[in-house]
């Protein structure tokens, strides 16, 4: 066994399990803390298939970016308490889990069936990666697909944006506190 | 690289199910939207296993280009949860029964 299938062998029940463990936490913040166990496995992942580029931009975004932003708006919204259990369509998480089996089972005969299970990657990665892998991404992607990446700019804009719009609403009732507050001056008014 | 890269593409299989069971079964709404990334990340994992695959850089660029979407993405959808929880003081899914604000 070489070093490579040892990193895969301990980090893709890593992967795995931080992702279902994920699905069973109840309380939101635990849940975003097996993400972000999650997104540094997958990053190990593309270490590993060679898109150290991806690893680094997987930290960066993922596990820092935008695992920030979740845990910033579950702290900001005061929801990090349990889940009720509480099904208001009966039998729902039962026929889910079942679908979610099915698909995994249906992907994988896809898989063994379109690929096979011992294909490996092709021999000369090396060399599409010459110069390292970001300098080979840039020429591709400066090259090849040069006008999607300004697309994105602009996609970038418009998010921007759309969220100033969304959240400079005109200023209605916020927290509970703030809700409090207003009833008591309607109250002395 | 002697790890099949079908293994990959399996873990990244499993992984867009149980992001799948997530959608489906959890209430909150910020579980679901993380249940959501889940999934997109999986995807992203298949891309660059292809991309290994083929021996072309093609899937990774792909997989670069939807994490610049899946940010944005991310970015627009906490705002509106934030701007939904405004209104409704809630942000489990079984309260938001009517789209009227």
């Amino acid at each position: 066994m070489t070093a490579e299938q040892l990193v895969f062998w301990v980090f893709a029940p890593i992967s795995v399990g931080s992702a279902i463990a994920m699905v069973l936490q109840r309380n939101a913040v635990h849940a975003a803390l097996f993400l972000v166990v999650n997104f540094f496995t997958i990053a190990v992942f593309y270490l590993i298939l060679g898109a150290s580029f991806l690893f680094a931009v997987q930290i960066i975004v993922y596990a820092g970016a935008i695992m920030v932003l979740f845990l910033f708006v579950i702290m900001l919204l005061g929801v990090d308490r349990d889940e009720s259990l509480f099904e208001r369509l009966k039998g729902q998480r039962v026929i889910a889990i079942t679908l979610g089996v099915g698909i995994a089972v249906e992907l994988i005969v896809a898989i063994r069936a379109g690929i096979g299970f011992a294909t490996k990657g092709a021999e000369n990665f090396d060399a599409v990666n010459r110069g390292g892998n970001a300098e080979a991404l840039g020429r591709v992607l400066f090259r090849q697909y040069f006008f999607p990446f300004e697309v994105t700019s602009v996609l970038l804009i418009v998010a921007g944006i759309a969220v100033v719009v969304l959240a400079s609403q005109k200023r209605r009732i916020i927290t509970r506190a703030d809700a409090a507050a207003a009833a008591a001056r309607r109250e002395a008014a | 690289m002697s790890t099949p890269v079908s293994y990959f593409l399996v873990v990244s299989a499993l992984l867009f199910s149980v992001g799948t069971i997530g959608v489906l079964v959890r209430k909150n709404a910020l579980v679901i939207f993380m249940s959501v990334e889940l999934q997109l990340n999986a995807v992203n994992l298949a891309l660059v296993a292809f991309s290994r695959l083929h021996g072309n850089l093609n899937g990774q660029v792909l997989a670069f280009f939807s994490m610049v979407v899946a940010a944005a993405e991310v970015v627009v959808g906490l705002a509106i949860i934030v701007t939904v929880y405004r209104r409704r003081q809630s942000a489990s899914v079984d309260d938001f029964t009517v789209l009227r604000g």
